[in-house]
């Protein structure tokens, strides 16, 4: 089973790295944070272009609404706090008068998912994925890790309309180069196989890419994709793996409850009634602890993974 | 200085506000008179000539920005815009029907002259300071112009965005309180009193004035004074009559009966209210010709 490092930094850094890379070259682009400047990796933007970086203070409600009004003035807005403020406390804000006028103002949200680890349930929030995704005209990513992440928001930058992009508290592990590929809406093959495939993102790529290596061991041959896309999803990525795998299993730390499960779900439904299974927190609560720890003792496993392949592989017989 | 000539327009203005803000509601059936009407002083001297906007092109870059975060007046709003020529006058008849391009609320994707989607209270005025931001980034001369409701106050995002432009020095951020005194409930004073909503703003660095939300005269005079205090936001609160100018509105409001939302079932009475309306605004012009 391969193993992966640690990174030293994290993808808030690296949201933060991206977005001074941005700033360089265009003049439209300012960032805001609501006390969170630093947190989300501002700081070297805002010593060298101050003006850029607004610091709102503890107020995320107010952030969204002066992200608008940035927007609204030609200004490409890159906003965040922590995960469940901005994709909670401030959610009609940012439905209302971000998405529903479709301004151009990208929502960082750290400490996403289970990330908030040792921060406990006030902090974490596995539902991020299924409340942003909700909202019409929203695009939802998480990258998985810092190389990734940089190239994420480049590209994000390109499209014109709000975003949601889910960051992590510590460092992730390394599973990406410089050489990442993202499109807006595409999954990207990892490892191919034909008896399953499974499809991840953010951290669980790094835990499906060795459930693959167990399974394969097994003599087991399951195609990986990252789908770090959870909206708009990769609608002919979910029905070519249904087609030609036949069987179906999503990873994420995130809520089985219309995320990418549910979202994946969604489309095989309606178009390719396939066998799948849902790897990620069942419609629980975490609880303050190392996301690592957290991540196993939550379901989201590389040996629950492997048994959910097995499952889908089973029932399809 | 406003001279008489100019106020005269205003008041016309004001009273055309008013008549169109009626004959749209009362196509409609219902709708929010009475916080639309106590705001169409306020909208006649901000889109009768204070406010640099271009009707023939809504996107100018030297424009001034407005939110009117009590969107639910949006209609008053669109009266203001259709006068000034930023869509034809029919269109006030198709508010709030499907197809519309004029909503109830605010919008910036449907409404030519709308910069900022608003609807929901304690948000405008977000997004006027987050113009207002803009422009002193960009160094430019633009304004942001918003109305809140006294009502409104009660939203705590209110006190986080005022915290928020006076911090941020926005001197180019004039905002309006529509102290007309009640809210859906009834009376502000009685659901969750504010007391002096000037001096909370006072004690959070704002210019603050109080003048009669009624005369286009003081509140011209108050944005005078607005635009000349340097380095910090303005705060105008405007003393109102919720249904001012409306005789329905005004006489179901002295029976101690909710105007925040009415219904215009009846057509007579319509048309009583609209050409007396009509008569305010012809009274007006005859004052203008006479002079």
């Amino acid at each position: 089973m391969r193993s992966f490092e640690m990174e030293q930094k994290t993808t808030r850094d690296a949201f933060g790295a991206a977005v001074y890379d941005l700033a360089k070259e265009d003049p439209s682009i300012i960032a805001l944070g609501a006390d969170t400047t630093n947190n989300l990796g501002m700081g070297p933007m805002s010593q060298e272009i101050p003006k850029r970086v607004i610091n709102v203070g503890i107020a995320e409600q107010n952030m969204m609404g002066i992200a608008a009004g940035l927007a609204a003035s030609g200004y490409r807005v890159f906003a965040g706090s922590f995960a469940p403020f901005v994709a909670m406390r401030s959610l009609e804000q940012f439905r209302t008068f971000i998405c529903y006028p479709h301004l151009n103002v990208k929502v960082a949200g750290g400490m996403g998912g289970l990330s908030a680890s040792n921060e406990g349930v006030t902090h974490q929030c596995p539902e991020d994925f299924t409340i942003m995704r909700s909202i019409p005209g929203n695009v939802v990513v998480y990258p998985a890790d810092t190389a990734s992440c940089k190239v994420i928001v480049r590209e994000l930058n390109k499209h014109d309309g709000p975003a949601y992009i889910r960051l992590g508290k510590l460092p992730f592990r390394k599973v990406f180069d410089e050489n990442y590929h993202f499109e807006l809406g595409k999954a990207n093959l990892l490892e191919e196989g034909t008896d399953a495939t499974i499809f991840c993102n953010g951290t669980t790529v790094s835990r499906s890419l060795q459930a693959f290596d167990v399974l394969r061991e097994e003599g087991i041959s399951v195609r990986v994709m990252e789908m770090p896309c959870i909206k708009p999803l990769d609608e002919e990525a979910v029905l070519n793996a249904a087609e030609e795998t036949g069987a179906i299993v999503t990873v994420e730390e995130a809520t089985i409850l219309g995320a990418l499960g549910g979202a994946v779900a969604e489309v095989l439904g309606e178009n390719h009634p396939t066998i799948m299974k849902r790897v990620g927190l069942n419609d629980c609560f975490g609880e303050s602890g190392e996301l690592e720890e957290l991540m196993d003792k939550y379901g989201i496993s590389v040996e629950s993974i492997v048994s959910a392949v097995k499952s889908v592989i089973a029932r399809k017989r | 200085m406003l001279d008489s000539k100019q106020e005269t327009e205003f008041e016309i203005l004001a009273a055309e506000i008013r008549l169109e803000t009626f004959r749209e509601l009362a196509e409609l059936g219902f709708g929010h008179i009475g916080g639309a009407m106590s705001i169409a002083d306020v909208l006649a001297v901000l889109y009768g000539g204070v406010m640099k906007i271009d009707p023939e092109n809504p996107a100018w870059e030297d424009r001034d920005y407005f939110a009117l975060s009590k969107g639910h007046a949006g209609p008053a709003v669109y009266a203001a815009l259709a006068l000034r020529g930023f869509f034809l006058k029919e269109q006030l008849k198709t508010l709030n029907k499907s197809g519309t391009m004029l909503p109830s609320h605010c919008s910036r994707i449907h409404t030519p002259g709308i910069d900022l989607t608003t609807g929901s209270l304690g948000q405008g005025i977000s997004t006027a300071a987050g113009a207002a931001l803009a422009s002193r980034i960009l160094g430019g001369d633009n304004y942001a112009y918003c109305i809140i409701g006294d009502g409104e106050c009660d939203e705590g995002q209110i006190w986080e965005a005022a915290l928020f432009a006076a911090h941020q020095k926005l001197d180019h951020f004039i905002l309006f309180v529509d102290a007309n005194k009640l809210q859906l409930d009834g009376p502000v004073a009685e659901i969750c009193c504010m007391g002096d909503i000037g001096e909370k703003f006072r004690s959070f660095n704002w210019h603050v004035q109080t003048v009669d939300g009624h005369s286009v005269a003081a509140i011209y005079r108050a944005i005078e004074a607005a635009k000349a205090a340097v380095g910090q936001p303005s705060v105008v609160v405007l003393e109102t009559i919720k249904g001012k100018g409306c005789a329905l509105a005004e006489e179901a409001a002295a029976k101690g009966q909710g105007i925040h939302h009415m219904l215009f079932p009846d057509q007579e009475t319509n048309r009583r209210e609209i050409a007396r309306m009509e008569q305010v605004v012809s009274d007006l012009k005859a004052k203008r010709g006479s002079r």
